[in-house]
């Protein structure tokens, strides 16, 4: 192959005492698209922050273009053709598109934004990237897929030779991916670099050409070939040997705990939609991104109103008008976005959990912070959160936090656990330690029911899965049918 | 894993901080004290600090309420006007109605307790956000308040009631500062020991997590403005008795002055973090400073702009520490 367009030797970066990253090779060719992987806390972030200039390395050397290359800031990074897009979208809706693709550089004639001339150049990337919106619409109100590729346009519009693209799938549905992958490809055979880190390892293997693992901020392996086996590859993120990804999903009892029936939401994103789940049942939610899953488990969970059908438990009929009645009969969610719905993240985990708890600690409402932090501490040890108890939540992995959520529940003695999206934004090493724990709750006689857009996932884990496609249910599967391709082909109906 | 290595460097200073009450205000409150004490003759005296819990009577009651409204992340900009309101309302059934005095204090409690529940509903029903209903109620209450006597005031009530904001029982403090003392003290055990309380962190931290937590955000809600406003109003009665009058133009300005004691006691204004132990220290830190700059002859123009600073810098400061 060619010289690599971009080229790191021996790059470190440490924080006072901490190293974060030491001695990292990495290169990227033009065309080629390089997966790089680990754990969260691998340096993945730090590698990419320090390529895009937004922090410079404590040691190494870096070459671009034949150039020796230490970006100032990334505005430096960006002006040589390095663009990083960031997971968490940086667009402003209440713009247009063409002001967002050349936002802070608009360009001008006379001091004045020109206008004309910005529309026709950002029109110009949407068409490279087959996005057939007018660019003088407003950012509000475009699908989350739409945004992304609008973000990548913006990155083109700087002319990049280099795209880093941290966790592009992460908010969208199977169809949407297969339109980013379809650019990401065009892109390549443009000769764009592109270095493409995700958790999905169905993804990666599919659209990479090349792996770098980095564990513990070092660079540990490099597959060439992004066919090597998904275990091979788990294995060298995480250092240690995996036995299995998924424990074995228990068998479930015959009682029926929960059963929707006709269920509809109010503001129309399902439609008649009728299962039940037994004692002891693992139920997963399939479908791609708007399929209505979680408004759905959502309703179920009383958190959003429901217009038609009903919701049965243990034989009775419920009226769920908010989630603290349906925390009365014993339904508990584990809520698909962790920061916004399921921590408290400045509060201490000890408080996190005491907050669905409150009607269950101290005596006659009054509580010490030694009831909380006792309370507390019996759930932490039993779901092996890695913290203590007066720890705030925003210090935690990902994982952990999430545990926290389970944990603040399971005080409860729940009938019904609702799990969505259980595992996004958690890394592979940190995943079995959940599977763990939903099997658990089901060995127990719970009812769970996951909601996943990982499909490997849900397959892992379910009994049965309800596929929905657009708001209505189009099958439910058993486990020994469950495959990806009898899921995808209910889901895309 | 090393990300649980970085992660893992707040600890339980931020804790007791979030919980108890920031230790920066206290620290500072101290400063000031020790710095009056050499800079002045008269500061440093028994006499001397219990006229600053006398001056500080109808700001702490107020800031009381005001805490928890800015712990569920709210604010509440009526409370001068509901004061003035509660004031005109007790004034008027007392010497124009010809009602018993306390019969009047209750209904003045009701009267206010209305305007922070009609707030509360605005805000939880139809999702005005808190800043433009209370300024509404701010407004409103100013209106009525005016309205009762057509902006005159009224004077001359029993002498027990004035009596209770001047005489010292045991020579030690006067009914009106016990009473302050008191709705401090009921503040911080509710807001630390209660079930109730955890819910108003709760709903400040966030109030969808509070929410899919089973908590009755919206009753929360509405509670803190009715809390809110009837101590307001409590503080009206304080101010009436301290006065010996009542008129509509009472309490202007006071929103201000209550939430920057509450935000100097290091509370955050997003909601979720801070104590009524930090809102007692930021009500000393603006007595002291106010009492200090009036020992050392410092004009009120020039106190407003030194009042100003310091509030800037209190909050300048905490934000600073917490990074």
């Amino acid at each position: 192959m060619s010289e690599p367009i971009l080229s790191l030797r021996g790059i470190s970066k440490s924080y006072g005492p901490l190293q974060v990253l030491r001695d990292v090779d990495f290169d990227v060719h033009a065309g080629e698209v390089v997966a790089l992987l680990g754990e969260n806390g691998a340096g993945k972030s730090t590698l990419s922050g320090i390529i895009a200039g937004s922090r410079p390395a404590s040691g190494g050397t870096m070459t671009w273009l034949g150039q020796p290359y230490a970006p100032a800031s990334p505005r430096d990074a960006i002006d040589r053709g390095l663009v990083l897009i960031h997971q968490e979208m940086k667009l402003l809706p209440e713009l247009t598109i063409a002001e967002n693709v050349f936002i802070g550089r608009w360009p001008r004639r006379n001091g004045r934004v020109d206008r004309a001339t910005m529309v026709r150049r950002a029109q110009e990337q949407l068409a490279r990237l087959n996005l057939r919106l007018p660019a003088t619409r407003k950012v509000q109100g475009l699908s989350t897929a739409q945004q992304q590729l609008v973000e990548i346009a913006k990155a083109l519009a700087l002319d990049a030779k280099l795209l880093i693209l941290d966790e592009p799938t992460a908010a969208l549905g199977g169809a949407e991916t297969e339109a980013l992958f379809e650019q990401v490809r065009k892109l390549r055979a443009e000769g764009v670099g592109i270095v493409y880190i995700s958790h999905r390892m169905e993804e990666i293997r599919r659209i990479t050409d090349r792996i770098v693992v980095l564990r513990d901020g070092e660079r540990v392996a490099e597959f060439a070939d992004s066919a090597t086996p998904v275990r091979t590859v788990v294995e060298s993120m995480v250092g240690r040997s995996l036995d299995r990804m998924f424990p074995s999903v228990p068998r479930p009892g015959s009682r029926v705990v929960l059963e929707v029936r006709d269920l509809t939401g109010a503001n129309g994103a399902f439609e008649k939609v009728s299962f039940s789940v037994a004692e002891g049942e693992i139920l997963g939610i399939a479908g791609l991104v708007g399929a209505g899953r979680t408004e759905l488990v959502r309703a179920i969970a009383g958190a959003d109103p429901v217009s038609d059908g009903t919701i049965w438990l243990d034989g009775h009929e419920l009226n769920l008008k908010s989630p603290a009645d349906a925390i009365a009969e014993g339904i508990v969610m584990v809520p698909e976005d962790r920061k916004l719905q399921g921590v408290v993240v400045d509060h201490p985990i000890d408080e996190n959990i005491i907050y669905a708890n409150l009607d269950k600690v101290g005596r006659g409402g009054w509580i010490t912070r030694a009831t909380v932090r006792s309370f507390a501490d019996g759930a932490i040890k039993r779901f092996g959160v890695k913290g203590r108890a007066g720890q705030p939540a925003s210090s935690l992995s990902g994982g952990n936090q999430q545990k926290v959520v389970i944990a603040k529940w399971l005080a409860r003695g729940p009938r019904v656990v609702i799990l969505d999206e259980p595992t996004r934004g958690i890394d592979v090493g940190a995943r079995s330690g959940i599977y763990d724990i939903i099997v658990g709750l089901a060995a127990q006689g719970v009812a769970v029911i996951v909601v996943s857009s990982d499909l490997e996932e849900v397959l892992g884990i379910s009994n049965r899965i309800v596929v929905l496609a657009q708001g209505r249910q189009a099958g439910i599967l058993d486990r020994d049918e469950a495959n990806d391709v009898s899921v995808m082909e209910l889901a895309t109906i | 894993m090393p990300a649980a290595v970085t992660e893992r460097k707040r600890t339980g200073g931020d804790l007791l901080a979030l919980i108890g009450g920031g230790t920066g205000p206290l620290v500072g409150l101290i400063l000031l004290c020790v710095f009056l004490s050499f800079s002045t003759t008269t500061f440093l005296s028994v006499r001397n600090a219990l006229n600053i819990l006398d001056q500080i009577t109808v700001l702490g009651i107020m800031a009381a309420g005001m805490s928890f409204v800015i712990l569920t992340g709210g604010i509440d900009l009526s409370v001068g006007s509901v004061l003035a309101l509660a004031m005109m309302v007790m004034g008027w059934l007392a010497n124009v109605v010809g009602l018993p005095l306390p019969l009047s204090v209750l209904a003045a409690l009701v009267a206010s307790g209305l305007c922070g529940l009609v707030s509360g509903l605005f805000i939880t029903a139809f999702k005005v956000p808190p800043f433009i209903a209370t300024l509404a109620m701010m407004s409103i209450a100013r209106g009525l308040a005016n309205m009762i006597t057509d902006g005159q005031q009224i004077v001359g009530f029993p002498d027990w009631f004035m009596s209770l904001a001047i005489e010292r029982q045991f020579g030690v403090l006067t009914a009106t500062v016990a009473l302050m003392l008191g709705v401090i003290a009921l503040s911080w055990l509710f807001l630390r020991y209660r079930a109730g309380g955890r819910m108003v962190y709760a709903v400040g931290g966030s109030p969808e997590v509070a929410r899919l937590a089973g908590i009755d955000v919206r009753y929360v809600t509405v509670s803190v403005y009715v809390l809110a406003a009837v101590l307001a109003g409590l503080a009206g009665i304080v101010l009436a008795a301290r006065l010996d009058s009542v008129q509509p133009s009472s309490g202007l300005g006071y929103e201000l002055d209550t939430i920057a004691a509450v935000v100097i006691g290091g509370t955050s204004l997003s909601g979720g973090a801070g104590s009524i132990g930090g809102t007692l220290i930021g009500i000393l830190i603006i007595g002291v400073l106010r009492n200090g700059l009036n020992l050392l002859n410092v004009s009120p123009f020039l106190q407003q702009v030194i009042i100003g600073v310091v509030i800037a810098l209190a909050v300048a400061a905490e934000t600073f520490r917490r990074k």
